[in-house]
């Protein structure tokens, strides 16, 4: 059964993907030369073609839409579009049925972890390791949240990608997507998870360039991939590091051997360091890139150049949290080591509030929703970083549910408005799209943490668990997430009140179509909404409640000096207060500006230009590696090729000396008659001389 | 264990193959069409043959198997061969890419076809016996030669600049190979003999055995290349025809590395651990470097040649680590970039084809007429890369690991290839595939035609193959890499050197 959830997706994928090809291709070789003769020489065919559809492509007409949306011109779809839907989306139901069945099997009482080997995999010497699942509480929480909201991504796609002739290509990568995230979830060995790692960063690349005709979607999966590779530079290294402690990368044995590890020296580079801190920290930079925490956050916002199912999917619910859930994963590791318990807060607590930051004067509905996420992973890792692991995972399962949710609604609003994304363009939409802003709300409720929804139980529980923690930047964190809490209640209200609210500024042409989302994608959110409102209140005694030990068993380590979730049941009303009272300012303040007095945010904006800006430019971080980055390693490859490579090495060698023999001999040898009978004379020479030294010395 | 000599057959059968095709004359549709079929039914069998080497290889045995010994030069120089765990497989490689380059050559190749096809022939043969070979001279004889083939594919089949690149590539070639040869000399008079199971039991004196690693290394480290004796590669690759692209990197580059591991380290245990700094040095200078230097290129090929480049500084500094990941990584990298950087040049080799350019500017949004040729080359692109479930991670990842163990600062700085190798292939990627398609000239492409397809569908299944399941590889070499590091400790123990135990 663990192997069906993992691979049915995988199965999709390739399906879907064989269709696309297939269809693709063959439109392709329309009119190419029989095999055999000298195919695609172009004197061939300058005549063909041009009728094609794949010639004249709609999506670049379309500036800032983001999908491939009705009124304008566009290619028919490719071949075996439905089939494609309906093999992926299908399968991925089954999966999720069955990640359900596994998830009440595996955190029932008498529920056990389970180990499925699959293959062998690297072999070499003491380092040994196979294909393998390893499905315990944590990984069983993933799956659920991973298949559910995959399947009803895919469910939700068929709507929102109705328009798209390359449908058959994207459902296959959702799908790869599915099941590169599952391998990640799954695995039972550090290695294992770094494919499911690279292969959702993979699967990441393809969906943001999904409409590969687009300058800035292709420069966007770059940055995406290479500035998550900076990450997963850290995260080899930290792979290395735990084999060279423990001989192993399997999770059981690094596991079992942690404790006695506590205390221990490695040598890292050229010093002495504690062995865990060194390898948690290493970890953690690769957590940092896939989760785009504070210095490696600058490829999520551009991401939003990918459809918005995949944002919603990709880049809100499920890759973006593996940093999460590694260093949960690694929680035996992590929560015997303060320091590295102290950097994952720093570096949670200083995401979430500027991120959050940054989230309040963006003006494209999907970006403030990036920022969001940004901000909430922030608020995961503070979580973690308070050694109750589980506060963090607790917020990324709700966080998953609502987050995508949100995304799910932009995409609707998206879809209403003709592909507009500028919240400057929308306004008054609330009575055309009900749904899709009913869903809006209740998403918005839960991001905010308005009592009894699902940010209520998880985010304000992070607050309380860094007001008790007791590492050295607790108070640093309880402050800045505070603030952040008021920020994002202000940011989610602002996306609110523009969207939906007062006048429309959109043009009367767009007005006029207008119009609510079609079935397939008002249900997901209909189901999301009830996960957004509801989850917290069910599963918040599991999670963090009095049913910890019962549910999580040995999956998540707790450090038996750790009291924090004890602790935070027991604190005073006005600590618990306070988030709550940031979110009703939140919303005061949003209410007054945007709906009673709307003049408030210019003049605002226009009093304090160099704030603006700089909140406005996400701290010019783009441009601040652009100069640090980007432009010197640039200028470096090309002085080092012409340079280094043409006039060091070239000109003082081989150059330098084929000139002075030219020089000397005064002559172009053709290579033919020259040097190659030249060197084939000289080797003979030299194998005559060496036989004839041989035998007769010898 | 079979009885009749399978590796002299798999060695010359190519040869003979060189010699039937010298009895076709003319030049008309008919005989270039028989030329073609008897090249490639040549290599086909040559590669199905070579298949029981594999059969009948026994994985547990780390000494030279399938042994063909005869006299030859006098009683002291021997032809003889066998293979072990270590040069197996390269012997397996080379018969498997070389039905794909006849293939590929069939209608890009003009002008005169069959010594074209005589040349790849013998040249298959030249460099299946350098992995074969058990006797220095005969080794030396075969790597040598070996060049000549290729001098003249470069030089008479090759692109406008062939003369400068083939000039470039002799000299390198010939200052290595003049060393090694003194060096063969002076081992021969030292340990009185030239077969090398022997000498892999020979110690030579501490003194002696840096000036002959100085001498190996001139050799093979041109070979490889290794950073700063690597820029005739970049030219020799432009200038060949594809296929010469796709034997230059996938085999002759790999007889480096295989020349370390044969004689460098088991022959001159104690100068090896005296350079491994050296090398490891060079190797992250060629990672680093020679990445950012491939970030800026503006053609393709150069490109590829760079990122070889990259790559083999991995394959280097892994077999220096001296343990079992390292050295295996090492091979499991060399093999997997035989395949990998092949299918690349075979790609470009498309492209080639259909436009007669390798400039990146020239292409643009390819993918939209080519659907087939984008998966094809996004899969190669992202081996490139070393994504995990594909044959070129298990190589880096074991060799950086490797690394790891014997230096971290070594294994700090190699590991930013990662990022530098994700930035340059996808940039490629990017700026040949992806993209409107605008310029006039390239609508009129077609896709992959069915033998191109032919070529690199079978490449890519191995390598995702090997990525996902490498263990046929680990079974071969497992029991010879033992067996090398055992010995090289040994020695170093034995001379008072310490050896850090590594397992």
């Amino acid at each position: 059964m663990y192997s069906a959830i993992v691979f049915l997706p995988l199965l999709g994928a390739i399906i879907a993907g064989a269709i696309a090809l297939f269809g693709s291709y063959r439109a392709a070789m329309v009119g190419a030369p029989a095999d055999g003769s000298d195919a695609g020489h172009h004197d061939h065919a300058a005549h063909a073609h041009d009728d094609h559809g794949h010639d004249a492509h709609a999506h670049d007409a379309h500036g800032h839409d983001d999908h491939g949306h009705g009124d304008h011109g566009h290619a028919p779809a490719a071949p075996g579009s439905r089939p494609a839907e309906i093999v992926t989306t299908g399968l991925l139901f089954v999966s999720a049925i069955l990640a359900w069945i596994a998830f009440f099997t595996i955190t029932s009482p008498d529920g056990s972890p389970v180990r499925v080997d699959v293959l062998p995999w690297m072999q070499s010497g003491t380092l040994s390791f196979n294909w393998a699942f390893r499905i315990d509480t944590l990984t069983a929480v993933m799956l659920i949240l991973v298949t559910t909201v995959s399947s009803l991504v895919h469910l939700y796609s068929w709507g929102y990608m109705s328009h798209d002739e390359h449908r058959p290509r994207f459902f296959s990568y959702l799908s790869l997507f599915t099941f590169a995230m599952l391998m990640l979830v799954t695995s039972d060995n550090l290695v294992q998870m770094f494919f499911g790692w690279e292969g959702v960063g993979l699967a990441s690349y393809l969906l943001i360039g999904f409409w590969f005709q687009r300058p800035s979607a292709n420069a966007a999966a770059i940055k995406a991939f290479v500035v998550n590779r900076v990450g997963d530079f850290g995260f080899v290294l930290g792979i290395f590091a735990l084999f060279v402690l423990f001989g192993s990368v399997d999770f059981d044995t690094i596991f079992a051997n942690a404790g006695g590890i506590v205390g221990t020296k490695i040598h890292f580079l050229s010093w002495d360091l504690d062995a865990l801190t060194v390898a948690c920290l290493l970890l953690f930079v690769g957590a940092m890139g896939k989760s785009a925490q504070f210095l490696l956050h600058t490829w999520l916002p551009d991401a939003m150049e990918g459809p918005t199912p995949v944002s919603a999917l990709i880049h809100a619910a499920t890759m973006v949290t593996a940093g999460v859930f590694m260093v949960a994963r690694m929680s035996p590791l992590f929560g015997l080591s303060e320091t590295a318990l102290t950097v994952v807060t720093f570096f949670g607590a200083t995401t979430a509030f500027f991120a959050a930051t940054i989230g309040l004067v963006q003006n494209d509905i999907k970006r403030v929703i990036a920022y969001s996420t940004c901000s909430q992973l922030g608020y995961m890792f503070v979580g973690l970083g308070t050694g109750a692991f589980a506060t963090g995972i607790f917020h990324l399962l709700t966080h998953g549910f609502f987050k995508a949710l949100l995304f799910l609604c932009a995409g609707s609003v998206i879809h209403a408005v003709s592909g507009e994304q500028d919240m400057r363009k929308m306004g008054g939409l609330r009575k055309r799209i009900p749904v899709t802003y009913w869903a809006m709300i209740a998403g918005t409720l839960a991001i905010t943490g308005f009592p009894f929804t699902a940010g209520y139980f998880s985010k304000d529980a992070i607050i309380e668990a860094a007001y008790v923690a007791e590492n050295p930047l607790s108070g640093y964190a309880w402050f800045l997430t505070v603030v952040a809490a008021l920020l994002t209640s202000f940011y989610s209200w602002r996306l609110i009140f523009m969207t939906f609210h007062g006048e429309p500024r959109a043009s009367a042409e767009v007005m006029a179509h207008v119009h609510e989302s079609p079935k397939v994608m008002t249900i997901p959110l209909v189901v999301l909404s009830f996960g957004a409102i509801f989850a917290g209140m069910i599963l918040s005694n599991r999670f963090i409640g009095e049913g910890y030990g019962e549910f999580w068993k040995s999956a998540l380590f707790m450090n038996p000096e750790n009291h924090v979730l004890h602790a935070m049941h027991e604190l005073p009303e006005t600590i618990k207060l306070a988030p709550t009272v940031m979110m009703v300012i939140g919303f005061l303040l949003t209410y007054w500006f945007y709906i009673r007095s709307p003049n408030i945010p210019k003049q605002l904006a226009a009093e304090q230009p160099l704030l603006y800006r700089f909140l406005l430019n996400k701290w010019y971080f783009d441009e601040l590696y652009d100069f640090l980055f980007v432009r010197p390693v640039k200028w470096l490859g090309r002085f080092l090729w012409k340079k280094g490579d043409g006039w060091l090495i070239d000109g003082f060698g081989p150059d330098g000396v084929s000139a002075r023999v030219v020089d000397v001999t005064n002559r172009v040898v053709r290579l033919q008659t020259g040097y190659v009978y030249h060197y084939a004379f000289a080797m003979l020479i030299g194998i005559a001389a060496l036989v004839t030294w041989m035998m007769f010395a010898g | 264990m079979t009885s009749w000599p399978i590796l002299s057959t798999v060695t010359f059968l190519p040869a003979v193959g060189a010699l039937l095709l010298l009895t076709i004359r003319g030049d008309d549709a008919a005989s270039r069409r028989n030329i073609y079929w008897i090249a490639l039914w040549t290599t086909i069998v040559t590669f199905l043959v070579s298949l029981l080497i594999w059969k009948d290889f026994d994985n547990s045995n780390a000494g030279f198997q399938f042994v063909e010994q005869a006299g030859w030069l006098g009683d002291k120089i021997g032809y003889s061969m066998g293979v072990d765990g270590i040069s197996m497989l390269f012997v397996i490689l080379t018969t498997f890419l070389m039905p794909a380059c006849i293939i590929a050559s069939k209608f890009s190749v003009q002008k005169r076809f069959r010594e074209y096809m005589i040349a790849f022939l013998l040249l298959e043969t030249l460099m299946i016996g350098v992995f074969c070979a058990t006797d220095l001279v005969l080794f030396y004889v075969f790597f040598e030669a070996g060049l000549i083939p290729m001098f003249l594919i470069i030089g008479i089949w090759g692109g406008p600049r062939r003369v400068y690149a083939a000039f470039k590539f002799f000299l390198y070639t010939l200052l290595g190979s003049v060393l090694m040869l003194l060096a063969i000399m002076a081992m021969y008079w030292q340990a009185g003999t030239t077969d090398i199971p022997t000498l892999l039991n020979h110690s030579f004196p501490a003194s002696m055995q840096t000036w002959l690693w100085i001498a190996f290394f001139a050799s093979f480290a041109v070979k490889m290349p290794m950073w700063p004796v690597h820029t005739w590669l970049p030219d020799a690759h432009v200038e060949a025809p594809t296929a010469g692209s796709v034997i230059l990197a996938g085999v002759l580059l790999k007889m480096g590395g295989y020349g370390f591991l044969r004689f460098s380290l088991p022959m001159f245990p104690l100068a090896s651990a005296d350079f491994a700094p050296f090398i490891y040095t060079l190797s992250i200078v060629a990672i680093i470097y020679t990445s950012l230097v491939a970030l800026m290129q503006e053609d393709m090929k150069k490109l590829i040649a760079y990122s070889s480049v990259a790559h083999m500084g991995y394959v280097t500094m892994g077999i220096f680590t001296m343990n079992p990941q390292g050295v295996e990584g090492a091979i499991f990298q060399m093999l997997s970039h035989g395949i990998v950087s092949g299918a690349l040049f075979l790609c470009v080799g498309v492209v080639y084809d259909r436009m007669h350019t390798r400039e990146i500017s020239a292409y643009g949004g390819l993918v939209n007429r080519m659907p087939f040729y984008g998966v094809v080359f996004l899969l190669f692109t992202m081996a490139n890369v070393g994504l995990p479930g594909t044959s070129a991670f298990v190589g880096e990842f074991l060799t950086l690991l490797g690394a790891f163990r014997a230096n971290t600062w070594v294994s700090f700085f190699a590991a930013t290839g990662v990022i530098l190798s994700a930035a340059y292939a996808l940039w490629l990627y990017r700026r040949v595939m992806l993209g409107p398609l605008v310029k006039p000239e390239l609508k009129s492409m077609f896709d992959l035609s069915r033998r191109e397809a032919t070529i690199l569908v079978p490449l890519l299944v191995l390598t995702i193959f090997f990525g996902v399941y490498p263990k046929p590889v680990f079974n071969v070499t497992s029991a010879s890499v033992d067996n090398l590091i055992t010995n090289y400790q040994a020695a170093l123990s034995a001379a008072g050197k310490l050896a850090v135990a590594v397992k």
